[in-house]
């Protein structure tokens, strides 16, 4: 079973966006820049699969600029076989994403897609659902257990309130949820191995999909600020204090 | 102009979200129409028909639809969408789970979590963790939004809608329903709870944060939240997230306790009418949203607060 994984470069994790001053967007000049989390938990998901003899192939692919290369690396350090950058400067759409992915899946025929549930820089959590809707394939979003048996997908899912285990015909998209596994760090040799793996670059144009954006930006503003209140001696005081301000 | 909003519920009541959720459609214009799709929809259309401005109350019942699959419902709500200019879905995770297969069948890019409806066709939404909020306006010609029912106030009752029931699609070829486990509790909704007690990684241990949080969220009728990190620790699960990748809530009231405030965590509970931190270090970035900052560490802060509510009568 080959398994797909798509994989995006954002913002770190740990660093705040900042917005530019013209409302244009967000500041990303000299920001460091990481695998999306949910991504990494998608790529570890797929390698535990292959390690586990579930999966023969792990193929990681991303949408995005040169330096999304880095990214690809960090999937193939992690354990991916070989990866394809699909390359553009274009900040695309969910949608356009979905499509272009489509295009790869075309080429080459997976049995799986693997991937995060979300991206923490758009955060619209749609290309996974899209993806699958434009397939026509069955969805499983925000798995925490996968498992492969004849031809299925068993797919643990966090919903509202609690857990729905459902079963998918494969191919199927699946999309990752935070408890779903805790990914590896590379290690240097892994590290040093990836660098030999192979990494296809294929430029946007030459898929032929309309990725035209739907979306007209109008401005990006800085969310309204809460300011700090007051520091309270006593779990008393804070009893006093939430009764006036009528909360208790 | 139509607008049609998908309930909110779980096979028995109508949520509050649906309330919320008519009041953004009601920004966009036009006639408002309800989707109740699942299994004993006749209550729940009931409700939903009393809400104030709503047209109709479509209700549409198939075990799959009760299951939520999302290919179910998101075949129903494709096969209503012409006769529609927006479907709006609570961002809930179930709406979550199907409005973005909806928008890709129907070649619509989804804006997602919508906050604002500036106009019929121009949304804001946050974007990098609610450190940045977006406007964007749409050049489709159908809109898919799902909708952040906590940045809504609710629709008030007084409506007589009348209900249609539709047919439901048939059941999905490829996904197959096997087993869904809900943790019955006693306690309010995390969505919609009135208070909020959050633990987070101080708390060390899942015995720990159910010694601590719980007794304190009982006594004051409030819902149970937790930090990312408690929930990737272990010690609470997945659907007690607070943040921008778990839920989003609004109380009157949100306690956070052992919780240091990281960045995402915040996107998930900075809109609280009142928050209160209690946290050993006095420089912890949680401090700087909270209106009531108690330095202490939980472990002596937890009982004085539990004795001090005991002494005000709670």
């Amino acid at each position: 079973m080959k398994v797909l994984v798509p994989v995006k470069r954002v913002i770190d994790y740990n660093v705040k966006a900042r917005v530019k001053a013209d409302q244009t967007g967000v500041d990303l000049a000299n920001v460091k820049m990481s695998m999306n989390p949910f991504c990494e938990i998608a790529v570890e998901e797929a390698v535990r699969l292959k390690e586990k003899g579930a999966a023969t192939e792990v193929v990681a692919v991303s949408v995005g600029p040169t330096q999304a290369q880095e990214t690809l690396r960090t999937a193939l350090a992690m354990g991916a076989d070989r990866a394809i950058l699909v390359q553009t400067d274009q900040d695309l759409e969910p949608l356009a994403v979905a499509k272009v992915l489509k295009a790869i899946i075309g080429e080459e025929s997976p049995e799986l897609v693997l991937m995060g549930k979300q991206a923490i820089d758009g955060d619209n959590n749609a290309v996974g659902q899209m993806l699958a809707a434009i397939l026509d394939w069955p969805q499983a979003t925000f798995a925490s257990a996968v498992e492969i048996h004849g031809g299925k997908a068993k797919v643990t899912r966090e919903v509202d309130g609690g857990l729905q285990t459902i079963d998918v015909d494969l191919p199927a998209v699946v999309t990752a949820d935070l408890r779903l596994n805790e990914p590896r760090y590379a290690s240097l040799p892994n590290i040093m191995k990836a660098k030999k793996k192979p990494l296809d670059v294929k430029e946007l144009g030459s898929l032929g999909v309309d990725t035209a954006p739907r979306l007209k930006v109008v401005k990006v503003t800085e969310p309204p600020k809460r300011t700090a209140g007051i520091k309270v001696e006593t779990a008393g005081d804070l009893v006093t204090n939430l009764k006036t301000a009528g909360v208790l | 102009m139509a607008v049609l909003v998908i309930a909110d519920h779980d096979n028995a009541t109508l949520k509050d979200n649906t309330h919320k959720v008519v009041t953004a459609a009601q920004g966009i214009g036009g006639d408002v129409d309800i989707l109740v799709a699942g299994t004993n929809t006749a209550a729940i259309a009931a409700a939903a028909a009393k809400i104030s401005g709503v047209r109709k109350v479509l209700t549409a019942e198939s075990a799959e639809l009760g299951q939520g699959l999302a290919e179910a419902v998101a075949d129903l709500i494709v096969g209503l969408a012409p006769g529609y200019d927006a479907i709006l879905t609570p961002a809930t995770s179930q709406g979550k789970n199907f409005s973005p297969r909806v928008a890709a069948k129907l070649d619509v890019a989804q804006i997602s979590d919508v906050t604002d409806v500036v106009s019929a066709d121009t949304f804001t939404h946050p974007i990098y963790a609610g450190n940045a909020m977006e406007t964007v306006q749409s050049g489709d010609a159908k809109k898919v939004l799902t909708v952040r029912p906590t940045a809504f106030k609710a629709a008030a009752e007084g409506g007589s809608a009348k209900v249609e029931s539709v047919a439901a699609p048939g059941a999905p070829a490829k996904t197959h329903f096997l087993d869904q486990k809900i943790v019955k509790s006693a306690r309010p909704e995390l969505g919609a709870a009135k208070i909020v007690v959050s633990g987070g990684r101080a708390m060390g241990s899942a015995e720990e944060f159910q010694k601590v949080i719980e007794p304190l969220a009982d006594k004051l009728g409030a819902a149970v939240g937790a930090s990312r990190a408690a929930v990737d620790a272990g010690y609470a699960p997945n659907d007690y997230q607070v943040g921008q990748t778990g839920k989003v809530v609004a109380p009157e009231l949100y306690i956070a306790i052992g919780i240091s405030g990281a960045i995402q965590h915040l996107a998930g509970m900075k809109d609280s009418k009142v928050i209160v931190a209690i946290n050993k270090d006095g420089d912890a970035p949680i401090f700087q949203v909270a209106d009531f900052g108690l330095v202490s560490d939980y472990k002596t802060a937890v009982p004085d607060l539990m004795s001090a509510l005991t002494a005000a009568g709670k």
